[in-house]
C-alpha cells in the first residue's frame, strides 16, 4: 500500500508531524454510549455533544478548515487537508458532527459567498459551533433535481420562502441550511437560486422541522417546512438564476469529486460504528462455521470475498491514480466514479456478510446473540442511503455516459 | 519497503507511454491490422503466423525490448510500472508480436541470477524468446511441466507456447530428478518441432512445442522459484495488455453508440445502452489502477508484487470479457460479422482471459495469500 508521508512536501511534512504531535495527546477516549455508523443518524444531544467537541479541539489544533484562507477562519495552507484526514484517520479519532458543513457548505460559500458572509460563517462552520443541513431534495423532486417547486418570492431587499424540503439530515440539530430555491416559475434550471438559510433561529417563525424514520429504525433525516419565512437577499450564493450552477459545486464536493478535499476524521473503533468492509469481513467469516467448518474455508465463499476485497483495493488504487495526471485518459473520469463506486461496493459486501452470518444475520442490534452486535444487517440497510443519496446510482451512470463517455443525454 | 504514491511513474515512462501510443497510431491502424491478419476467413485453412517484421524491427529500434532487461545485461532495467505503460498501449494497437513473450522470458531470466546473463544479453541485442513450461491440460500451475531433462537432454511436449512461431530462442522449464531448471535454447534447435495451434485469436500465434533428445543449455537450477519470483510481473504485464485492448473497445463502442441512430435517437441515450458501457468504463478503470498498484509493487514492494498482480489479472479478466461482450452486442448485426474490427478485440481478450490463469484462478490464488491455504 502506498506510503502517503513519503511524498509529502516540506510544508506537508511539517503540518503532518503537528498532526501526529497533537493527535498524540488529544485523540479523544472512546464515549461509553453507542455512535451511529456516521454523522448523518445523529440521534441524542449526548452524541452530539461529544462529536461537537471533538470537532472544535480538531479546528483550533489546525487540522480543520487547514486550506481554506485565514480571513475565513482557516489554516491557509496549501494540500494539507488531505494530510490531517490521513493522520486524523490513522489515530482512529470519532469522525466530525457537521458533515454537511464541512463536504458541501464551506466549498460552496467560498466560491459564492459575499465576503461579509464568508467572515461571519465559515469561522463557526470549521468549529462545528454551526451545524449545517442540505435543502435540495422535495417531494416531488429527487433524481430529477432541477424541477424544486420551494418557492421564494421577492419582497423588496428580501425573500419570502414557501414549500417543503426531504430526507434533511442533521436539520433537527442545524444552524444553518444550504437550499435550491425557485425564484422564476417560467423556466426549469434558469429558474433556480442558491441561498442559505436560518434553521435554528427560526424555528416556529415560518420554518418547522419533523422528524422522518429511516427503514433501520434510525432517526437523523428529517422533513423541512417552510411558511412565510423571509430572508435577506444577502444570503444568496451566486447570480439570481445561477442555483444550478452553484449546486452543482456543491454535489461535485458531495461526491468527493470537489476541488477542495472535505475535512474528514474516523477511525475509531466502536462496537457500534462497524464499517462494511473487507476486513470486518474476513473477521466474520473466520468466527462463523459454514456447513460444518469455519466460512473462511468455504471455496464459493473464499471466491465472493476475494471479489469484494479486489473491488475495495482498486477503489483505494482510484483515488491513487487520481494524482497521476499521465495514467489518466480523462480528466474527471475517476473522480465522478468515486461515490458510485463507494456505496456500491460497501452494498454488495454487506449482503456478502449478511449470507456469510447465514441464520444469525436475523438477529439484529440488541441481540445478544447476534454476530458483530448485529451492526451488519443494519450496515447492508444503510448502504441504500448512500445508493440512493447525492444522486442515485442511476443518475451517476447518467452522468458518466453524458460527461466523460460522451453519450446522448437521457432526458 | 513502502510504494511512492506516484507509483514511480516517471516523465521518463510518461514519455515512453506517449510516443508508443504514437507509434501505434501512426503506423499501426485498426484497418491495417484487419487486413493483414483477418484477409482469409477461411476456418479450414493452416495456422497462421501473420505479423509486420518491419514495424517489429523498427520497435526493437526504439529499444522496447530492452526496458526490463537489467543495466548489467545491457538493458535499461526500467521499472515495471514504465514497462507496463508501453504494453498497455500495445494491447490497445492489438499490435501482432512477440513484446509480451520476450518480456515474460525476460523477467524469469532476471529472476535467475547472474546464470541468466548471457541470454539476457541477448535480449538485449534483439533476440526474441517466449517461455515453454504449460501442459497439456492448460495448468497454470509453475510445476506442471511435462518436458523432462536427462543429462541436458529436453524431451517431451510444452503446450500452450504463446507466439511460438515469432521467436528465436525459447526459455523452456523441465523435470529432472532433482527438481525443475531452466534451459535456454534456439527454437529451431535440432530434435525441436513447433506444431501451431489452430486458435480463435487472430493477433497472437500459438504452438505446443515437441522437444526429441534436444541438447540445450541449462541456465536455473532452481527453475521453480525463479518462475514464482517472475510471474507477478508476467500476470501484471498481461492485465495492462488486457486494459490497453479494453479501453480500444469501449472508445470504438461509444464511438458507434453516438453515431449509430435508431428509434430516431442515437444507441447512446438509451440506458440500456449507456449503463452497461460506464460498467465497463468502471472495470477498465479498477483493473487498470490495480495493474499499476501491482506494477508498481514488483520493484517497490516486492513481498506482497504476487497478491497485487493476482487482483490486477482477476479484475483484468473480467473486464476483458464484460468489454468483449458489451462490444459485440452494442454494434448489433455488423457487430456480428467477420468485417467489422470488435471481432479482432473479442478474440484477443478472450485469448487474454485464460492466459496465465482466469479470473477465478486468481482469486483462489489470492484467498490463499490472504485467508491461508485450505485442504
Amino acid at each position: 500500500m502506498s506510503d502517503s508521508a513519503s511524498k509529502d512536501n516540506p510544508e506537508q511534512a511539517e503540518f503532518r508531524q503537528h498532526c501526529r504531535d497533537w493527535l498524540c495527546d488529544n485523540t479523544p477516549a472512546e464515549p461509553s454510549f453507542r455512535l451511529p455508523i456516521s454523522a448523518l443518524e445523529i440521534m441524542t444531544e449526548e452524541q452530539l455533544t461529544y462529536l461537537k467537541d471533538w470537532q472544535k479541539s480538531a479546528y483550533d489544533a489546525g487540522l480543520v478548515g487547514c486550506d481554506y484562507p485565514v480571513a475565513y477562519g482557516g489554516g491557509g495552507r496549501t494540500n494539507c487537508q488531505r494530510i490531517a484526514n490521513e493522520e486524523m484517520h490513522r489515530a482512529k479519532t470519532p469522525y466530525m458532527p457537521n458533515i454537511i458543513g464541512l463536504g458541501m457548505a464551506a466549498p460552496t460559500l467560498l466560491q459564492y459567498g459575499q465576503e461579509e458572509l464568508k467572515k461571519h460563517l465559515l469561522p463557526r462552520l470549521f468549529s462545528g459551533e454551526d451545524i449545517w443541513c442540505q435543502g435540495f431534495s422535495e417531494p416531488g423532486s429527487g433524481s430529477d433535481l432541477a424541477s424544486v417547486q420551494t418557492f421564494a418570492q421577492r419582497d423588496g431587499d428580501a425573500w419570502v420562502i414557501n414549500g417543503h424540503k426531504v430526507w434533511t439530515s442533521l436539520a433537527h440539530f442545524a444552524a444553518w441550511m444550504i437550499i435550491l430555491l425557485r425564484t422564476d416559475k417560467t423556466q426549469k434550471h434558469g429558474g433556480l437560486s442558491y441561498f442559505v438559510v436560518p434553521i435554528s433561529s427560526a424555528l416556529d417563525q415560518g420554518v418547522s422541522v419533523k422528524p422522518l424514520i429511516k427503514m433501520t429504525g434510525e432517526t437523523g433525516f428529517n422533513e423541512v417546512l417552510f411558511e412565510d419565512l423571509e430572508v435577506d437577499d444577502g444570503l444568496r450564493l451566486g447570480a439570481l438564476g445561477h442555483g444550478w450552477q452553484v449546486a452543482t459545486t456543491t454535489l461535485l464536493h458531495e461526491r468527493d469529486a470537489g476541488e477542495l478535499v472535505t475535512p474528514r476524521s474516523g477511525g475509531m473503533k466502536n462496537a457500534a460504528t462497524h464499517n462494511a468492509n473487507t476486513t470486518n469481513l474476513i473477521d466474520l467469516a473466520r468466527k462463523t462455521q459454514y456447513n460444518g467448518k469455519a466460512a473462511v474455508e468455504d471455496p464459493l465463499l473464499r471466491d465472493r470475498i476475494m471479489r469484494q476485497l479486489i473491488r475495495e483495493t482498486a477503489l483505494e488504487e482510484n483515488q491513487r491514480r487520481t494524482r497521476v495526471p499521465a495514467l489518466l485518459e480523462h480528466p474527471a473520469r475517476l473522480q465522478l466514479q468515486n461515490k458510485l463506486l463507494r456505496s456500491e461496493i460497501a452494498q454488495e459486501t454487506s449482503a456478502l456478510a449478511l449470507e456469510v452470518a447465514g441464520a444469525s444475520a436475523s438477529l439484529y442490534l440488541g441481540d445478544q446473540n447476534a454476530p458483530a452486535a448485529g451492526q451488519w444487517p443494519l450496515a447492508y440497510m444503510s448502504t441504500y442511503g448512500n445508493t440512493i443519496a447525492a444522486g442515485t446510482s442511476e443518475v451517476q451512470r447518467n452522468i458518466l455516459g453524458e460527461r466523460v463517455l460522451s453519450l446522448a443525454k437521457s432526458k | 519497503m513502502a510504494q511512492p504514491d506516484d507509483y514511480g511513474f516517471s516523465e521518463e515512462a510518461s514519455l515512453i507511454k506517449d510516443s508508443a501510443r504514437k507509434f501505434f497510431k501512426n503506423n499501426f491502424s485498426t484497418d491495417k491490422l484487419h487486413r493483414m491478419v483477418a484477409d482469409n476467413s477461411d476456418s479450414s485453412r493452416a495456422p497462421e503466423s501473420l505479423w509486420n517484421k518491419e514495424l517489429w524491427q523498427q520497435l526493437l529500434e526504439l529499444g522496447w525490448t530492452l526496458l526490463a532487461v537489467p543495466e548489467s545485461a545491457e538493458g535499461l532495467g526500467l521499472p515495471a510500472v514504465a514497462v507496463a505503460g508501453l504494453v498497455e498501449e500495445a494491447g490497445r494497437a492489438a499490435f501482432p508480436c512477440p513484446l509480451l513473450a520476450t518480456l515474460n522470458a525476460t523477467y524469469v531470466l532476471a529472476a535467475c541470477g547472474d546464470s541468466g546473463n548471457a541470454a539476457l544479453k541477448e535480449i538485449a541485442e534483439g533476440a526474441t524468446a517466449t517461455l515453454a513450461l504449460t501442459n497439456r491440460t492448460g495448468s497454470w500451475r509453475l510445476q506442471d511441466t511435462e518436458v523432462s531433462a536427462t543429462q541436458r537432454k529436453l524431451n517431451g511436449t510444452a503446450w500452450f507456447v504463446q507466439d511460438a512461431r515469432k521467436v528465436d530462442r525459447l526459455l523452456v522449464c523441465a523435470k529432472k530428478d532433482t527438481g525443475h531448471s531452466l534451459y535456454w535454447v534456439a527454437s529451431d534447435a535440432p530434435g525441436i518441432t513447433v506444431h501451431a495451434d489452430r486458435i480463435v485469436d487472430l493477433t497472437r500465434d500459438q504452438a505446443h512445442v515437441e522437444f526429441l533428445d534436444v541438447e540445450a543449455e541449462e541456465i536455473c537450477e532452481d527453475g521453480l522459484k525463479a518462475l514464482e519470483q517472475a510471474f507477478p510481473a508476467i500476470w501484471t504485464m498481461l492485465a495492462a495488455d488486457v486494459i490497453g485492448a479494453a479501453e480500444w473497445q469501449l472508445q470504438t463502442t461509444t464511438e458507434y453508440a453516438r453515431t449509430r441512430t435508431q428509434f430516431e435517437r442515437p444507441l447512446g441515450f438509451f440506458q440500456a445502452v449507456k449503463h452497461p458501457l460506464v460498467d465497463v468504463m468502471i472495470q477498465i478503470d479498477e483493473a487498470k489502477s490495480l495493474v499499476y498498484n501491482a506494477a508498481c509493487a514488483i520493484d517497490h514492494e516486492p513481498q506482497r508484487a504476487a497478491e497485487y498482480a493476482h487482483m490486477a489479472k482477476a479484475s483484468a479478466s473480467e473486464t476483458a470479457a464484460f468489454a468483449s461482450s458489451r462490444s459485440v452486442q452494442f454494434h448489433g448485426g455488423i457487430g456480428y460479422t467477420w468485417e467489422c474490427f470488435v471481432q479482432l478485440y473479442f478474440k484477443r481478450q478472450k485469448h487474454s482471459q485464460l492466459l496465465w490463469g482466469d479470473a477465478a484462478w486468481h482469486r483462489a490464488r489470492l484467498a490463499d495469500i490472504v485467508l491461508g491455504k485450505i485442504d
